[in-house]
């Protein structure tokens, strides 16, 4: 790597002057001509059947334009919705197989004809010449409805005799991953440990500030259609649209403007970026549809929901020498991200080594909204579960919870190892962070605080969490970096990113690599007219897979540069250094170009023998394998008895993803994550009635975390570098809402230990604690 | 659909308009004015992020009707510096990276003024709960706690809106 002035540094963000000054561009802040707006009618009904639909009230509103049913979609779009693409449940039973056990994926329809299958699926979709008028229209579209029996219960929907969602699909099953290795009923036969336990990881809201947004416009110069999507994987969304209009790829172009947040819910398109995109192209007229909040909670994809039940076996060290696991995923009404039940599978074990485990992960259909990706993905779930067990085995067995950890990780010199479930762990020393954390916090002198004020009455709970993390999805990212003719350097990039900060990050890289102006790059992303194919920002992927694309044509380019450099200088390419922003002569500091020389010789008929003209590379960047961050966090919580309240008194994460490039982006992207993650120990879940009613559908009742709910954060790091990519970093997206969850409901637990609580369903409310203080006490 | 009159005065310019009686402020900023750096998280007026100064004290703009706002002075971070300059609340969410996605950014912004107007020199506990009427998903709030304490120092230290230039200083 070449000596850094940038890389490394906190840098401010060259993102927020138009986001502070309110000048960027959201989806909704786009002025187009001639803008009809659409309104979605949604179905009322958690499962029923669509016996007819009369639209000549709505159409007689003041201002609308047209109203389109799911039959006139089919008659415009010629794809089923979603489009899973091939090998994208790679690890599951699925459509080739022929044998019984083959699970079907069924096919929808952005606007189903015939049934719907959760409360607020779209049944038809007003046009108008404003929002108010196709809002106002959509209570005029009469709809008849055949009500059938609903399930919510993912338990009772696999069930024989159970309502079905899907005629081929047999009791409701989506997805079904599997493991057996060893000798699981022996082992827990043999422990001096043993116990059962069931966990709940609560169905949870992403919620990002802004929700879904789509607007969408012929356009005459690609003889296709332009849409802008708040997306996080726009070439995905693109090349669904282009599918289901039967365009050719180039004919379509999906922009992502700036995006506010996404945390998984936004990959993908949904049924509203085939509506919008679908009558944009019949009316030849630029729609617009923007999702409302109360939208946002039925119908943009939920995350985690599981149900959890265990037998776990350990010696009297606390060594776990047999896990046993059923879990059931509620995947909601549709197949959205069935590869969540991977994702909690293949971290079965985490950082621990296992010799005995029968693990499997089950997904069912149920008349609820879609269970998608939310921050972490099936992952945090897998820890959540992992780090409960943990302190469950502490607490059986009368042991520290660090020690029991201890004893179980998978030790430094065995990486890079081979997990149960397949996957190869890169680098790990869990210990390391482990000792960090518990150096930071003072873990000794704060159980003895701990022990002190249960003394006066005052009930102090910590909570240590380890975990590891799958993170850095292939199958690729790409990456174009040109230098101007003026020697500044233009990135475009395959990922998307809405907050993560990479526009500063590439440029901090571009600024070092090639000697880059950093003021002057300007990073590209989310529009596909411009970028190469790319897979988006999601998985804790934007650095690990689109920086590792980047550092390939950075390279390319910094070899061009020299050999130009070298001409111009009338030196040999191999004694070309690049230090502080100049190409000079090994040795002659005096004799030096800049980009901007390179980049006008670049780009003149006075060029050395075979270097063409130009400098730019267009470069993909193939995943050999993924990466693994990790860490350990450790909350200090204080129970109040009488309330049941839960105050965070301390929070310490050390996290390890490898080599930092951008120290206060990483910084940004952890704080955020345990905003998440303790929301969801502590206060976030989504509600159904029995009805399939969403009772939880505004942010009244849902209990997105605010500012007084947390303290300073203390986050730390070690630093255990990968192999697998050129900067040596792992990903940072995910990693804090993965640790922080089991660190925080396991400190509220620990609180609750003299009541001989050992386990809770979180989130762990006021009323959940102070109810089971009671009980216990009674 | 009958209107009404409102004569509002946005970013010192003041402006009469014919409006539906439902018309939000918000939609009066976004929609007639053009003025989109106000935005709208949810609609039971709970996330902040349209959040503006009414007569230089923070209002939700999706809970005041346009009527409402008739006759009043509306400030949005459009016209909260002179063109081309950063206040230093603006300077200091920069500095201290308060934002990522920035959607919720200029609401935040918003409050933060009003809340230094009344209490020049909050404590952390009062920034946390001043800010309950501002959802964040991105950061956390810590460096927005962050943003608003390095606002109060630039503050009392008579720091003035700079040009962005400037105060880019890279």
């Amino acid at each position: 790597m070449v000596l850094s002035r940038y890389v490394g540094a906190s840098v401010k963000r060259k993102e927020d002057p138009r986001l502070i000054t309110g000048s960027s561009t959201y989806v909704d802040d786009l002025k187009i001509p001639g803008l009809a707006h659409v309104a979605i009618v949604r179905s009322p009904y958690a499962h029923a059947d669509i016996t007819g639909i009369d639209k000549s009230a709505a159409l007689a509103q003041p201002g609308v334009l047209a109203v389109y049913t799911g039959e006139d979609l089919a008659k415009i779009l010629k794809n089923d919705y979603p489009i899973i693409p091939e090998g994208d449940t790679g690890h599951s039973h699925y459509k080739d197989r022929d044998d019984e056990d083959a699970i079907v994926v069924p096919k929808n329809r952005p606007i189903e004809t015939r049934r719907v299958r959760y409360v607020g699926e779209p049944v038809a979709a007003v046009v108008a010449e404003t929002s108010a008028a196709a809002n106002d229209a959509t209570a005029y579209v009469e709809v008849s409805y055949k009500e059938l029996d609903a399930v919510i219960d993912p338990y009772e929907a696999r069930e024989d005799g159970a309502p079905q969602l899907y005629d081929k699909v047999k009791n409701n099953i989506s997805v079904r991953e599997e493991t057996v290795h060893g000798d699981v009923a022996s082992a827990l036969n043999d422990a001096a440990i043993r116990f059962e336990v069931k966990i709940r990881s609560p169905r949870c809201h992403p919620a990002p500030m802004e929700g879904r947004a789509i607007l969408a416009q012929p356009d005459p110069i690609l003889r296709g259609l332009t849409f802008w999507s708040s997306t996080q994987a726009p070439h995905w969304n693109r090349n669904e649209i282009a599918a289901s209009l039967g365009l050719s790829q180039t004919q379509v172009r999906c922009i992502a403007p700036e995006v506010g947040g996404g945390f998984g819910c936004k990959i993908g398109g949904y049924p509203e970026d085939f509506i919008v995109c679908a009558i944009a192209w019949d009316m030849k007229r630029p729609v617009k549809w923007i999702e409302s909040r109360s939208e946002n909670f039925l119908a943009t994809n939920h995350g985690r929901n599981q149900w959890a039940e265990f037998e776990v076996g350990a010696d009297a060290n606390g060594r776990m020498t047999a896990l046993k696991a059923r879990i059931l995923l509620d995947s909601g009404a549709y197949p959205k991200a069935l590869d969540l039940a991977w994702a909690t599978w293949v971290m079965s074990a985490g950082p621990y080594l296992v010799d005995n485990l029968d693990y499997v992960v089950e997904g069912v259909y149920t008349n609820t909204m879609a269970n998608g990706a939310y921050r972490g993905a099936g992952r945090p779930e897998a820890a959540f579960y992992l780090e409960r067990l943990m302190d469950l085995i502490a607490d059986k067995g009368g042991l520290d919870p660090t020690e029991v950890r201890r004893v179980n990780f998978i030790p430094p010199e065995q990486f890079p190892f081979e997990t149960l479930t397949g996957e190869v762990y890169d680098t790990g020393e869990y210990a390391k962070a482990l000792d960090h954390a518990m150096e930071v916090i003072d873990y000794k002198t704060l159980r003895q605080e701990q022990a002190r004020l249960r003394e006066e009455g005052r009930y102090l709970g910590i909570g240590v969490a380890s975990y590891v993390e799958i993170c850095g999805f292939g199958p690729y990212e790409s990456s174009t970096v040109r230098v101007e003719p003026s020697g500044q350097v233009s990135i475009f990039t395959g990922i998307s990113p809405h907050g993560q900060g990479q526009e500063t990050t590439f440029s901090q890289m571009a600024a070092d690599y090639i000697g880059a102006d950093f003021e002057a790059v300007v990073v590209h992303h989310g529009d596909t007219a411009t970028t190469p194919q790319g897979n988006g920002t999601m998985g804790s992927r934007g650095l690990a897979v689109g920086g590792a694309a980047l550092m390939m044509s950075l390279d390319k380019i910094r070899e061009k540069a020299s050999r130009i450099a070298a001409y111009i200088l009338e030196a040999s390419a191999e004694d070309i250094e690049l230090v502080d922003g100049r190409y000079q002569v090994k040795g002659v500091p005096g004799r030096g170009v800049t980009l901007q020389d390179i980049a006008d010789k670049a780009y003149s008929d006075d060029l050395p023998e075979g270097v063409d003209p130009g400098l730019d590379t267009t470069d993909f960047f193939r995943v050999p394998e993924e990466t693994f961050p990790f860490g350990t966090h450790i909350a200090v919580v204080e129970v109040s008895p009488d309330t049941g309240e839960t105050t965070i008194v301390r929070y310490v994460s050390v996290d390890d993803c490898g080599n930092i490039i951008s120290p206060n982006l990483v910084t940004g992207q952890v704080h955020g994550g345990l905003a998440q993650g303790i929301g969801q120990a502590l206060w976030e879940e989504l509600h159904y009635d029995n009805n399939g009613e969403l009772i939880t559908a505004t942010l009244t009742d849902y209990a997105l975390p605010k500012a007084g709910f947390f303290p300073e954060f203390e986050s730390h790091h070690t630093t255990t570098t990968t192999y697998l990519n050129p900067m040596g970093a792992k990903g940072i997206g995910e990693a804090a809402t993965i640790g922080s969850t089991p660190a925080t409901a396991n400190a509220v637990l620990d609180a609750l230990e003299p009541w001989g609580i050992h386990h809770l369903d979180t989130p762990l409310t006021p009323e959940k604690v102070w109810r089971a203080i009671s009980e216990a006490s009674a | 659909m009958s209107t009404v009159s409102v004569t509002i005065t946005v970013n010192g310019k003041t402006q009469t308009a014919e409006v539906e009686p439902r018309t939000l402020l918000v939609q009066y900023l976004r929609d007639n004015l053009g003025l989109t750096g106000t935005h709208t998280g949810c609609d039971t007026s709970q996330c902040g992020a349209c959040t503006v100064l009414v007569d230089g004290v923070s209002a939700k703009s999706c809970t005041v009707l346009a009527v409402q706002a008739d006759g009043s002075s509306v400030t949005t971070i459009e016209g909260f510096a002179p063109f081309g300059t950063l206040h230093p609340i603006q300077q200091a969410f920069w500095e201290e990276h308060g934002l990522q996605c920035g959607y919720c950014t200029p609401g935040m912004i918003m409050t933060t003024a009003s809340l230094l107007a009344r209490n020049p020199d909050p404590t952390e506990e009062e920034i946390r709960h001043e800010l309950h009427g501002n959802l964040c998903r991105c950061t956390g709030y810590h460096t927005i706690v962050n943003a608003v304490r390095k606002s109060a120092e630039l503050l009392a230290s008579g720091a003035e809106p700079a040009p962005i230039d400037q105060v880019a200083g890279n």
